[in-house]
């Protein structure tokens, strides 16, 4: 039983650090670069995602096992996943309004947050490659804490970075951009972290 | 709309990437080489004109629930169309893009804004739409592609060039190899978007000018 929660944990550590989802696999740069203004906000769109890849992990892999594997629908994965994205997203929307009314979402809406490249990928990733129903939720989890990580690091540079000057074609998205490339290379330094073996 | 100005549009100051932010994820990460770039890009625009086309055509039968759903599900059934396509004709290209070519509809989702602009203009207009941004989107990625490749690499036109080779410029062992991963996909792309908003910005200072000396 030890063994296995250290492989969970090397697991998530891996997928935390080393291939982190943003730095290193590249995936939900939108949502990062859009979503980090300030901390505060950083802080909301990362707690989306990283609930919703949680989600949508967990719901994912059983429907592809057991529903889509067996029946030879393998080519509709893509809109049966994107399907269950939107319906997790809308269902999390209306549990927010319910449990906080007339509060703001802490994202940036229901759409991008399911047709999102971090989330849909790590599922993706999980379909082809874990065998079992387990792992495909810690990678779901880690993946998102990830995210977390990443975007609260980036959102804290960014802030610094609103009163630096720079030339004017690339004040905004340009030297953000540059800014997560700088982040990415710092990531680069885990890339052969090992601690639980 | 203007042909021209709905063209212009995409390709500089609504462009998808440098401007509207959408579809960054894909960019920042196929654009290794020149090629992977345009294909991707090509690809992203084939599924965005037919996708607008049919939502644009569809929308009078559609109750205004289902809009936003009907079009995640005709863009991710013509995604996945071009999917098996890619993998059937150009499997190198299908290699290299890995993980975004399912991706792809998740892309056009966001570049078409799940059919906002389809289901309020005619067929013809929202397909124009759809080329004019996915010409934008392929530009940036075009770019980045080949400034990646030129710096990471040494060469260019890898995959078509010479044969398969592309044309060498400077030796291997002189090029950036930091540039062939993830780093270099965020420089690339953020230089990329830098020019964008370099033409961008220039065009206006100058009508700036003429107005305030029309009005002098």
């Amino acid at each position: 039983m030890s063994g296995s929660f250290f492989s969970l944990m090397s697991i998530a550590l891996g997928a935390i650090l080393v291939s982190n989802v943003v730095f290193s696999q590249l995936l939900g740069a939108g949502p990062f670069l859009k979503g980090s203004g300030s901390l505060r906000a950083a802080l909301g769109t990362g707690l989306a995602v990283t609930l919703v890849m949680t989600l949508t992990s967990a719901a994912c892999w059983p429907v592809n096992e057991y529903i889509l594997v067996p029946n030879g629908l393998k080519f509709v994965e893509m809109a049966i996943f994107l399907l269950i994205a939107v319906f997790l997203v809308e269902l999390l929307e209306l549990l927010w309004r319910k449990l906080a009314p007339g509060r703001e979402l802490p994202s940036t809406g229901g759409l991008p947050l399911a047709a999102n490249c971090a989330v849909l990928g790590v599922v993706l990733q999980n379909v082809q490659n874990v065998s079992s129903f387990l792992q495909s939720l810690t990678y779901g989890v880690a993946g998102g804490l990830g995210f977390l990580l990443a975007i609260l690091l980036f959102a804290g540079v960014r802030e610094r970075l609103e009163f630096a000057e720079c030339p004017k074609a690339f004040e905004g998205l340009p030297i953000a951009l540059v800014t997560a490339g700088l982040l990415a290379l710092c990531f680069t330094g885990f890339s052969n972290l090992n601690i639980f073996g | 709309m203007n042909i021209g100005k709905q063209i212009k549009g995409g390709l500089l100051t609504r462009n998808p990437v440098a401007v509207r932010l959408v579809g960054l994820c894909a960019a920042v990460a196929v654009t290794t080489t020149l090629l992977n770039g345009l294909g991707m890009g090509l690809c992203v625009t084939a599924v965005l004109i037919l996708s607008n086309g049919i939502l644009s055509a569809l929308w009078f039968y559609l109750p205004q629930r289902l809009r936003t759903i009907s079009a995640i599900m005709v863009t991710a059934a013509l995604g996945g169309a071009a999917d098996l396509l890619i993998q059937a004709f150009f499997p190198a290209l299908a290699g290299e893009l890995g993980l975004f070519l399912p991706l792809v509809p998740v892309t056009v989702i966001l570049l078409g804004g799940a059919g906002t602009y389809a289901y309020e203009n005619t067929v013809a207009s929202s397909m124009l739409e759809g080329l004019c941004q996915g010409l934008g989107y392929t530009l940036v990625l075009t770019l980045a592609g080949f400034l990646r490749e030129l710096l990471g690499k040494g060469s260019f036109g890898f995959g078509f060039l010479e044969g398969g080779q592309g044309i060498r410029l400077f030796p291997e062992q002189y090029a950036a190899l930091g540039l062939n991963g993830p780093v270099g996909g965020f420089l690339a792309l953020g230089c990329v978007a830098a020019l964008v908003q370099y033409f961008n910005g220039r065009p206006k200072r100058t009508k700036k000018k003429e107005k305030e000396g029309a009005k002098g």
